[in-house]
Formats: structure tokens, C-alpha cells, sequence
């Protein structure tokens, strides 16, 4: 089977308007005549598929949000070809048996590669830490007691020391409980609705924390959804130390802040908050730097009954997928902070790097993952058109660039929307 | 006449005009309390039912009183937890209440944003009777109007408040009504009590009760909810009563004429002595009369409005 790819531009590659694919792979150069299938991509961009190092995907045990297949072909939709879900599904993917039955059916709905994360410690609870030897070798590529962070240092000591044994990542979602009993950010606008806030010290605490642990037993950590100034001056300061410390950040924390929280709209809650304006613009800052290595979702499906509700009621979290390339290319490519380039290492190659999945390739025998994006005509992105299970989303209505024309993983179209 | 908006949310979505209309309506309707056959006919044919998710009793009571003085229907509903352990949704609760014909719903309820949630689902008004730490907009009104009857004009008053100021609604709505009067408020509490910013909501934040107090028209003093003690917010109602209550030497530095306020229930001894409570510079249990005449009046206005349209 050979699939031509024409009339695009190809990302890396000034010169090329033509991809060539033959079965699962990128091939070398072939007639037109002698392909069995030919996409006109109008000019489209193609870039290495996507690569999202943290999302939800919610099944085992919360189908009625999203499944797997719904929920990979939410990432496919958004150009997306390798996802990694966090283990808190229910019940807890931290044994190989449940992490098994995730990947099969991943395998069976074919719209992304699964890489899953092991839970870090038994039951995500902080106090055991979990089988992940057995759960490396059933596909684990980290693990994470992602929501659920660990609060005990010592605990978390052991998780750094243990998973180093078998080359597992930890990522760590940092927040320190004892603080952050509140729904949205901590400052004038939680004070002027009455919400209870969450402070950015949580967040900085546990940054710091891991950032020592870190440093003290030359041991890697991952960071997660970084959304404070404060993180990101901890973690660059880090860096320039030589320790061996990577971070992520979401769309959410470098288009919106807590203004938007103002009339009690639920899809603007998540966990870390939404901060203020001085927080986002160092986040961006984060961004161009190299501070910040990934562009993560954290793509966290909820049933309308969870969040069409009272404020601090509603579930945290917000879908991801669909939407975080074009906020990626309107808000940080189109605006001048960040070059294409730049972009697709923090969506592709750089997470591939952290958790060494080997993708990010357009190269003749490498897997064939693409994604193509339309990136000269503004779109209106519309939450009725999402293939997620769930709507919440925050972004319905909002005019983007980039948006989706193809997705191909291993040779096999994912999504499409060409006229 | 009549309100601009079909609910009463909060004082954030009133004008500066709307507030004065429904001040002077209260005061005509407390001709009404006053007089010997308290019944007018505003609300004739018409339903009002109280949803209150939290305690309560003079905010209810009042509602409750305000709306059969002028001769609606009327029924309550009392109810306790979230809306999640118990079982039916606010939002299914609240329009079974709209769905039988109810013109006015008055909800209290223990989460900021919940009337604000369910005000654009209901063809009923909905009127905030207290939303979690959000707002008290007729509490802030019958203080408001206890200020009305003693001032003037709001304009360059000194406002002091004192107490938990992290949890209450009250303040809040008082600062935003009295703020969009051209009054001025000044807050002091512990700095466990304190909340985030609030200086941005065009409060002054005091470094002390004196500094609150001093050249004040009106003190507000707040309750302080003992329960607090055990989250670590005080360490003990003898210190809380040493350090942050509102004495008889306290209230001398406020002006000679300033007079003295609290939205109760009050924790005698805690956040005033009883007998400031008691003192002549007291009009606490006037707020209460004028709670009656301000939810008469925002019933009657919002009625009007519904009635015009």
C-alpha cells in the first residue's frame, strides 16, 4: 500500500511539497502513477505527529466520560499520534494487569499509540510504592500518582530511587494539600466572588521539594502542568545547576488566568488554577526560554453533570486534545514568542526525549506519524465538533489557527477533514 | 420603576440608582411594619418560596414575614448539605420550585456562584439570600438602609468593619454597595481572617481596631464563628476577645454621632461586649425592623418588574 501525500509543506524540510508512505512507513520517493492512494493537502503543514506526555483517558471505570477509543480519537483529531494517560482510572493502573488491558484496547480503537503511566505508589494513596518492574514490562514508560501528589518526602525519596532501577520517569503533579483546600486561585478575584483560594505557594513548596530531592540524589524528576512564576524561576535556576529536572506546562496556563473564572464558569476550573496575568506571562516566558521542555494537555475529560453545577462542586480539569496545537501556533508561533520549530519540540520531540519513546520522525523508514495542519486560515473552533465524550470545554467559540486536516499513525489515517 | 435585572444576585449588578430606589422603596415600607394593620396588597396572586440550604433564622423569617405583610403566597423550604449527598441536583431542586408556578425563588445556599448558576435556567426571579462567602445583598441593603435613615448622603463616609472578614458575605456586599455610593470602608480582622486582595475591591485594610475605628460614621462589628478556633484561624475566644473586639474605648474613637452595627447573630462577649451590644450608640435591633422594609421593598421591585414585562 503507498500513500502520497502532496501539495504540502513539510516541517524541516523547505523543499519537499511531497510525502511519500508505504505500508506503516515513511518511504523513499515513488512515481504518483504507482500509488494506491493520493491526498492533495492544499498546502497544509506537515509536522511529526504529536506527542502527549499527560492526559486522561478515564477507562478503566469512567466510560461514561470518555473511552479509550473516544478519547484516542479525541487526540487524533488533534494531531496527535502517541499519548501517555495517567493511572487514575479506577481501578488504579498500578499493576500490570490493569496497565495490559489499557494498551489492548488502545490497539483495538487504532487512533494513537498508548504509552500508559504506572501509578507511582499502590492505589495512588503516597504510601506504597508500586510494582512498576512488573508494569515497565507490561508498557509503562512512567510513573505518576498524578492529582494525588506524594506528600510525604521520604515516600517520594523511595519512588525517585526505585524507579531509577528500571529507567521509569517520575512525574510529579506538585501541590502541597495542606494549602490548597480552595477551587481557583488564591488573589482579588477568589476574594471578590468568595471562593476559596489556592495559593501559588503550594505549588512552588513541592516544586522546591522535588527540585532538592532531585539535586540530592542525582535522580531525575518531571514536573507537571507548571502554572506559577515561581516554578518556573525554581526550575530555570535548577537547570542552570545541572540538575536533572524537566517540566511541563498546558495550554490553559498560557492563554487564560482566573479573570475568567469571575462569572463562576466551571470549565475554567482545574488543578493547578488558573493564575493571574503576571503568572501566564511567565509561563510564556518559561516557554521561549527552554525553561519549560513540554506542552502538555492534561486533557481531562468530565460528564456535563460534573460541571454543570456550583463552582467548588464541579470536577477540575479540561479537555486538551483538540485544541492544543491551535493555541500553541495562535498564541505562541503567530504572535512572535516562539518559533514553529520551538513549538513542535515542546509538542513532540522533547516529550518523546523525556520518556524515550523514539518518535518524532518524518524520515524514510521511520514510522509514518503525521499530523498536517492548516495553518494560514483562521477557523472557528466549535465544542459540538469535538470527538471527545465530553464538551468541557473552555475554548468553544474562540477563532484559532491550525487547525487539523490529517493524522496519520503508522501508515493508517486517524482523523481527516479535507474538502 | 422596578430593577433593571430579573434576579437580585448581588450588589456587583446593581446601579448606584437601583440601590437608592430600593432604600427609599424600604422606607415607605416601613410605614407599613409600623402601622397597626400590616398588610398591602403588592404581591396579591403572587408566590414566593424561601430554598434555604444553610441555617437561618432572621434572614428567613424576615423574607418570610416581608412577603405575607404584602400578601403572597408563600411556602419554604429548608434543606441541608450540597446539593451532591443529597442525591437531587440544585439545579433539578430549583426548577421543580420553578415549575409550579413560583414567581419568586429566595435561596440561600452554602456555595459562592450557586443562585448565580441557577438564575438564568428558571423563569422565576431569583433573589441571593446568601451565597458561601460570595454575598448578603438585602443584608448589605438593611444596613445601608439603617445608614440612609442617619445620613444625609453616603458620599465621603467612613465605614469601619471589623472581624472575620475572610468569610463573610456581608462585607463584601457592603463594600461593593457602599463603595458605589461613594462611601468609604475600612477593614480590620485577624490576618488569619484577611482574605487576598481584598484592597482591590477599593477597601481599605486597617492595621488595627483603632485604625479601623477612628473618625468612623458607622462600625460594623461581625461574628465571628467560634467553630473557626479548631482550623487554626484564632487561637481562643479570650485572646479573639482581648485583641480584635470592639470595646467602649474602641468605639470613642469613632466620630461622636458614629453609631454602631452588627448583622447577628451576635457571640456577646466575643466580638463586642454586652454591653456595647446594649449601648446607646447601638441600633442592632433596629437593622432587624429595616431587614423586614428592605426584602418588602426588593420583593415589591422585582415584582414590578416581572409585571411590567
Amino acid at each position: 500500500m503507498k500513500t502520497l501525500l502532496k501539495n504540502c509543506k513539510v516541517f524541516g524540510k523547505p523543499d519537499a511539497d511531497k510525502i511519500y508512505i508505504e505500508d506503516d512507513k515513511f518511504a523513499a520517493p515513488f512515481d504518483e502513477k504507482n500509488a494506491d492512494k493520493i491526498i492533495d493537502l492544499k498546502g497544509a503543514t506537515v509536522v511529526p505527529g504529536l506527542v502527549d506526555m499527560h492526559c486522561h483517558l478515564r477507562e478503566p471505570g469512567g466510560e461514561y466520560k470518555e473511552t479509550i477509543a473516544t478519547g484516542t480519537a479525541s487526540a487524533a483529531k488533534g494531531g496527535y499520534t502517541s499519548i501517555c494517560p495517567m493511572p487514575n482510572t479506577n481501578p488504579v493502573a498500578d499493576n500490570a494487569a490493569v496497565i495490559s488491558g489499557i494498551i489492548k484496547k488502545a490497539k483495538e480503537a487504532g487512533n494513537c499509540r498508548v504509552y500508559p503511566i504506572g501509578a507511582a505508589t499502590k492505589g495512588i494513596d503516597g504510601e506504597q510504592i508500586s510494582e512498576m518492574g512488573l508494569m515497565k514490562e507490561a508498557g509503562i514508560v512512567a510513573v505518576s500518582d498524578d492529582g494525588h501528589p506524594i506528600k510525604n518526602a521520604g515516600i517520594m525519596r523511595k519512588v525517585m530511587e526505585y524507579s531509577s532501577d528500571f529507567d521509569l520517569p517520575v512525574l510529579n503533579h506538585c501541590e502541597d494539600k495542606s494549602l490548597s483546600e480552595g477551587a481557583m486561585n488564591e488573589g482579588d478575584i477568589s476574594t471578590e466572588i468568595g471562593i476559596r483560594g489556592i495559593p501559588t505557594a503550594s505549588e512552588d513548596i513541592m516544586i522546591s521539594r522535588d527540585i532538592i530531592l532531585s539535586e540530592y540524589l542525582d535522580i531525575p524528576v518531571h514536573i507537571c502542568h507548571v502554572s506559577t512564576k515561581g516554578g518556573v524561576r525554581m526550575i530555570r535556576e535548577a537547570k542552570a545547576r545541572g540538575v536533572k529536572v524537566t517540566c511541563e506546562t498546558c495550554p490553559h496556563y498560557f492563554t487564560l488566568t482566573d479573570k475568567y473564572c469571575e462569572n463562576y464558569d466551571t470549565n475554567f476550573k482545574m488543578h493547578p488554577p488558573l493564575r493571574t496575568e503576571e503568572h501566564r506571562l511567565a509561563i510564556i516566558e518559561g516557554l521561549k526560554d527552554g525553561t519549560i521542555d513540554v506542552i502538555a494537555t492534561d486533557n481531562a475529560p468530565h460528564h456535563q453533570d460534573e460541571k454543570d453545577c456550583e463552582f467548588a462542586v464541579a470536577l477540575n480539569g479540561i479537555l486538551g486534545f483538540e485544541t492544543a496545537f491551535a493555541l500553541g501556533y495562535t498564541y505562541l508561533v503567530k504572535t512572535g514568542e516562539i518559533t514553529l520549530d520551538r513549538l513542535i519540540d515542546l509538542m513532540c520531540y522533547a516529550p518523546s526525549k523525556i520518556l524515550s519513546l523514539g518518535r518524532g520522525s518524518l524520515e524514510e523508514g521511520e514510522d509514518a506519524d503525521l499530523a498536517a495542519f492548516d495553518l494560514d486560515n483562521e477557523f472557528t473552533f466549535d465544542k459540538e465538533s469535538m470527538l471527545s465524550k465530553s464538551r468541557n470545554t473552555p475554548y468553544d467559540g474562540w477563532k484559532l489557527y491550525g487547525e487539523t486536516v490529517l493524522t496519520i499513525m503508522g501508515g493508517k489515517t486517524t482523523y481527516e477533514k479535507l474538502q | 420603576m422596578g430593577l433593571k435585572s430579573k434576579d437580585l444576585l448581588g450588589m456587583k449588578q446593581l446601579t448606584a440608582e437601583e440601590i437608592m430606589e430600593i432604600l427609599d422603596t424600604a422606607k415607605t415600607m416601613k410605614l407599613v411594619i409600623s402601622s397597626g394593620n400590616k398588610k398591602t396588597s403588592h404581591l396579591q396572586g403572587k408566590s414566593v418560596v424561601t430554598l434555604f440550604y444553610e441555617n437561618s433564622t432572621r434572614t428567613r423569617l424576615s423574607f418570610e414575614l416581608a412577603s405575607k405583610y404584602m400578601g403572597s403566597a408563600s411556602a419554604n423550604i429548608t434543606t441541608s448539605g450540597s446539593s451532591v449527598n443529597k442525591g437531587e441536583s440544585l439545579l433539578d431542586t430549583a426548577r421543580t420550585i420553578d415549575m409550579m408556578g413560583t414567581d419568586i425563588i429566595i435561596m440561600r445556599h452554602s456555595q459562592s456562584g450557586a443562585p448565580h448558576f441557577i438564575a438564568p435556567h428558571l423563569k422565576a426571579s431569583v433573589v441571593n439570600a446568601g451565597d458561601g462567602m460570595d454575598e448578603h445583598p438585602t443584608q448589605a441593603l438593611l444596613d445601608m438602609l439603617t445608614m440612609y435613615e442617619r445620613f444625609d448622603t453616603f458620599e465621603g463616609k467612613n465605614i469601619a468593619i471589623c472581624g472575620d472578614i475572610y468569610h463573610s458575605r456581608v462585607v463584601r456586599s457592603n463594600a461593593i454597595g457602599l463603595s458605589k455610593l461613594g462611601a468609604k470602608v475600612s477593614v480590620y480582622g485577624p490576618r488569619t481572617m484577611m482574605p487576598v486582595g481584598i484592597e482591590k475591591m477599593g477597601i481599605r485594610v486597617a492595621s488595627s481596631v483603632a485604625d479601623c475605628i477612628k473618625d468612623a460614621d458607622a462600625v460594623m462589628g461581625l461574628r465571628v464563628q467560634l467553630e473557626r478556633q479548631q482550623k487554626s484561624l484564632f487561637p481562643s475566644v479570650a485572646e479573639y476577645a482581648h485583641f480584635y473586639a470592639i470595646t467602649p474605648e474602641m468605639l470613642e474613637l469613632a466620630k461622636p454621632d458614629a453609631f454602631l452595627m452588627h448583622p447577628g447573630p451576635c457571640n456577646h462577649g466575643v466580638e463586642l461586649p454586652t454591653a456595647v451590644y446594649d449601648c446607646d450608640q447601638s441600633v442592632i435591633n433596629e437593622q432587624v425592623t429595616n431587614g423586614v422594609a428592605v426584602r418588602m421593598a426588593v420583593l415589591y421591585l422585582l415584582m414590578a418588574r416581572r409585571n411590567n414585562l
